[in-house]
């Protein structure tokens, strides 16, 4: 009896015991985040104004100069790549749903999936063989075009996972009713699985926004305005990152403000993403 | 009355249709190949952007080889043995880079997986349900922040922290394990397999908590019905048969390790030497492109720099292939969530 009474008494204590290194890691992991967040506020938000806002770089040793041209130039090369890879994104995932049920969709979605884990450098280094070479300087097209191959495969598998949600039976109808089947798959089964797809297109945009490595050599930053897609163009990330290793307090500041605005627009787009699939008629995750 | 002369009217039409197979496939006979082509066009579209994905990959793959051809006929098998990376005299040797790679992924793996582990267990089966969307909300906002954030975080906060504190610390109590010597500069391997292990907590912890989610509901009430306390519970009926996948999920973490680039450049140290202390500075395959790609002048320069994306292509390709399999053998759905299809 007395030994029952021990091993029962051992295995109370390391229930507990796991129970309490399952809390204790949560809370080792949400510190750092905490912390990122404190430090974004706490180092940024004093720098931000409308001139950092609106202004382009000034030469070190002056003190004011802003972000103005990386926030438009990452707005812009964004554009470029999701004009680039939302609709190829799409399409590939509208073929896994909708025909891809053998062998090839398989192959597509795995392929998929290596492709979502390729690093995001080695990405930007085929963007510049195969247009800033050919060019022969940086541009924001090979940009956009590096940030879009990075967007595809997530799109592609938010879409495909979103249309199989919606349910055989509406599909049947629309078929039944004599709609041919690509309108019905654009105008019925696409238009249902809207809030979704978008929701994966957002995440997507989130995701490739604060990509700075593919940038490097192929947007490669400009100190000043452009909208010239065979222009050099600067970027949000890009722009934060230069600071920050550079050796200038003020820089460094700028760099704090720059990460802080990035922070809060890529917050906002996830935020509002579990907003919209919380509430949706079609529930995304879970 | 009206409608009699109709019906006699109809029928004779409907039983020659009957009668005449020919006639019943020529009525609708030019809208159905016009939607039928619409179909096909349709169809052949989309199929065409899903092959795209495959051309993606093997353009990547074809461009990195083209590109590295100089490199590679220079020097061979060489070029991950030699520890001398001297662009000025055109001498490039790749171990140095590999070996921080590893070793920087490595610690991080070590930090990042029971404390990942421990986090999906918490949120999937022990949390009270209000939590679980609030902490699976804050796992993903750790996935969703950048990259240069990170290492703008870690260069600012974190190297001071581990330079005054960490360092000396571990080198105080932990001198006989020969990782921790040399001065404590805060930047380097430590350093960065820390920020390293932050980022991938959270793709390791999405896997995992999705492949316990897949495991079937009466499997743990068969053990809590044969008197499992909770955590026996949670050892032999969900981690046991999620066990596959959760390798799966640590090899996809190690995947993002080894490629990530921007929060590694800026706290390794970037310096190509091969030391055994945790503390001395490194530097990564991704960094070194990233830090020497715009000033590769001259050919076999920037050929070397393009075999060393080319060995962190395939290191990776590879390393999420077989995660990849590994998470599909678990959750068995393709898609992971979507089911009854």
């Amino acid at each position: 009896m007395a030994s029952s009474a021990n091993v029962n008494l051992r295995r109370r204590i390391g229930n507990g015991l796991a129970n309490a290194l399952c809390l204790a890691a949560v809370i080792i992991v949400v510190v750092p985040l905490c912390a990122i967040f404190f430090y974004l506020l706490a180092k940024g938000a004093g720098s931000i104004n409308l001139a950092f806002l609106t202004h382009t770089p000034k030469p070190v040793g002056e003190s004011g100069g802003g972000f103005g041209n990386a926030i438009v130039g990452s707005a812009y090369v964004l554009g470029l790549a999701s004009l680039m890879g939302v609709p190829l994104g799409v399409g590939a995932g509208i073929y896994l749903s909708e025909y891809g049920r053998g062998m090839f969709g398989n192959i597509i979605r795995f392929t998929a999936d290596v492709l979502n884990g390729v690093p995001s450098i080695v990405i930007g280094i085929v963007a510049y063989s195969l247009i800033v070479l050919r060019q022969k300087h940086f541009s924001a097209l090979a940009g956009g075009a590096a940030l879009a191959i990075m967007m595809v495969p997530t799109i592609t598998r938010a879409t495909e996972e979103m249309l199989l949600l919606v349910p055989h039976a509406i599909r049947e109808a629309a078929l039944g009713l004599g709609i041919p089947q690509w309108r019905s798959t654009l105008s019925i089964t696409l238009r249902t699985a809207l809030p979704g797809v978008v929701t994966g297109l957002m995440l997507a945009f989130a995701r490739v926004a604060g990509e700075t490595a593919p940038l490097l050599f192929t947007a490669f930053g400009n100190q000043y305005w452009s909208t010239n897609p065979n222009q050099p163009i600067a970027a949000l990330p890009l722009q934060i990152f230069v600071y920050a290793i550079s050796p200038y307090d003020e820089w460094h500041r700028q760099a704090w403000a720059g990460a802080l605005i990035l922070i809060i627009l890529i917050v906002t787009s996830v935020a509002l993403v579990r907003y919209v699939t919380s509430r949706g008629v079609l529930r995304g995750n879970q | 009355m009206s409608s009699l002369p109709l019906k006699l009217q109809t029928g004779p039409d409907i039983r020659a249709a009957v009668d005449s197979s020919k006639q019943v496939r020529r009525i609708p006979t030019r809208p159905a190949v016009l939607s039928r082509l619409a179909d096909d066009a349709f169809r052949y579209a989309t199929l065409l952007c899903a092959v795209s994905i495959l051309a993606i990959v093997g353009l990547i793959f074809y461009e990195l080889i083209k590109n590295s051809e100089l490199s590679i006929g220079q020097f061979g098998w060489k070029f991950f043995t030699g520890t001398n990376w001297d662009p000025v005299a055109g001498d490039f040797g790749a171990l140095p880079f590999v070996y921080g790679t590893l070793v920087s992924s490595l610690v991080a793996l070590i930090i990042a997986v029971p404390l990942a582990i421990g986090v999906a267990i918490f949120i999937t089966e022990m949390c009270p349900r209000a939590l679980r969307g609030i902490l699976s909300f804050f796992t993903e906002l750790l996935a969703a922040i950048p990259s240069v954030i990170y290492g703008l975080w870690a260069v600012f906060v974190l190297v001071p922290i581990m330079r005054e504190h960490v360092q000396p610390f571990l080198a105080k109590f932990f001198p006989w394990t020969g990782l921790f010597t040399g001065p404590p500069y805060g930047i380097g391997m430590l350093t960065a397999g820390i920020v390293l292990a932050i980022m991938v907590i959270p793709s390791i912890s999405a896997i995992t908590r999705e492949v316990m989610i897949a495991v079937p509901q009466h499997q743990r009430e068969a053990a809590l019905a044969l008197g499992a306390t909770r955590w026996e519970m949670i050892r032999t009926a969900v981690l046991r048969n999620a066990r596959t996948g959760i390798i799966g999920g640590i090899m996809l973490g190690l995947g993002r390790a080894l490629g990530e680039t921007m929060a590694v450049t800026m706290v390794i140290g970037n310096r190509p030497e091969i030391a055994k202390s945790l503390f001395a500075p490194g530097y990564t395959l991704a960094s070194v492109i990233a830090n020497e790609f715009t000033e590769a002048t001259d050919d076999l320069y920037l050929s070397a720099l393009i075999e060393i994306g080319l060995a962190l292509f395939l290191l990776t390709v590879i390393v999420n292939a077989v995660a990849r399999l590994l998470v599909w053998s678990t959750t068995r759905g393709v898609p992971a969530r979507v089911h009854g299809q």
